[in-house]
């Protein structure tokens, strides 16, 4: 099982590569509304993109509140 | 059946197939202009029920499929109007949109919606009404009325109902959560899953497959085994529109129309 970081670490190429960004510009404790530059309806298509990665279910309802990658993954870490 | 490019949504028809696509940035929100081109779609339609085989319904726009109901339109004509009118204005709204989807529901052709992004709401209880969804893996579908105080208001429980078990209905209705494609096929929802940017091409695939069979014995299958939940959707309109008097709804249309919040759609 992955531990934190490298949850952290799948979760920011992730976010990179659908979004654009280059990997070098994402860190763990961004906020990625911010540094992506995205709306909530954006924020589910990462959701649906972690989800498929990690082969989990994370209910969005979850996600409220969370605006960090590193929080991201934490909630992720709970459903592995 | 011409090719037609309305404002919302354009159709045409190829190989006796009928495809729908609905094209309303952002998120082809369902609201009165769509609902006068569905209508003028459903005229349309009828005219090839005795040669077309399939309909497909699907999206232009790149964020997905259907986000659902104007809520800003709907906001907007709550402060307008008079609460009796309004509600009068509701209930007909409604029954257009019903006849329109029963429509769908029941057309004498085999309907196929092709989903990807989001099927949110209304754009989920269009996707109901149809007999297959393919969804592709980036696919998300909800109802999200409840954190409005509304249940959803397009057909959607009654047909959900018909097609899956009640504790998934409960699910998604009393926790307005949203499931992947992946889960919405685990429990029967959604009938292929394809890579992203694959469910057109599944959806036209299937379509042609269909084509195979005789049509008087498809209808006849599809009348046996997909009736329209009449009594529940005439209840449904009831239970939406009495809710929607509720001080609550003006609260929760008002809070979504006015947020800031990054996830406006969130519980």
């Amino acid at each position: 099982m992955a531990n934190l970081h490298e949850t952290t670490e799948a979760i920011l190429v992730l976010a990179a590569q659908h979004f654009s960004v280059p990997r070098a510009q994402l860190s763990a404790n961004d906020d990625f509304f911010k540094t992506l530059g995205i709306n909530s309806l954006q924020a589910l298509d990462l959701l649906t993109r972690v989800e498929n990665h990690f082969h989990i279910e994370l209910p969005d309802y979850e996600l409220q509140g969370v605006t960090d990658f590193r929080t991201l993954a934490e909630r992720i870490q709970a459903r592995l | 059946m011409r090719d037609f490019r309305a404002t919302t949504m354009s159709w045409g028809l190829r190989n006796g197939c009928v495809e729908l696509a609905l094209h309303r940035p952002p998120y082809n929100e369902i609201g009165s202009e769509s609902l006068v081109e569905f209508e003028r779609f459903i005229a349309e339609l009828e005219t090839v029920f005795g040669s077309a085989h399939a309909l497909i319904i699907h999206s232009e726009l790149g964020p997905g499929f259907c986000a659902g109901a104007d809520l800003r339109e709907l906001f907007r004509r709550s402060q307008e109007v008079a609460p009796d009118a309004r509600l009068t204005e509701l209930r007909e709204f409604l029954q257009r949109i019903h006849r329109v989807f029963n429509r769908i529901d029941a057309a004498p052709l085999t309907t196929i919606a092709a989903v990807h992004g989001v099927a949110f709401g209304g754009g989920f209880e269009l996707a109901l009404a149809c007999d297959l969804i393919i969804a592709d893996k980036m696919a998300r579908f909800c109802f999200p009325e409840l954190r409005l105080g509304l249940i959803p208001g397009f057909g959607g429980i009654p047909r959900l109902k018909r097609d899956v078990g009640n504790a998934v209905v409960r699910d998604l209705l009393l926790t307005g959560r949203s499931f992947n494609a992946t889960r919405a096929h685990g429990v029967g929802i959604v009938s292929q899953v394809v890579a992203e940017g694959e469910a057109l091409r599944a959806a036209r695939a299937t379509a042609a497959q269909l084509a195979k069979f005789d049509r008087a014995t498809a209808i006849a299958a599809k009348r046996f085994i997909k009736p329209i939940p009449e009594e529940e959707l005439r209840q449904e309109i009831e239970i939406f529109c009495d809710l929607f008097m509720h001080p609550a709804v003006e609260a929760g249309l008002r809070k979504f129309v006015e947020s800031e919040d990054p996830l406006p759609y969130l519980p």
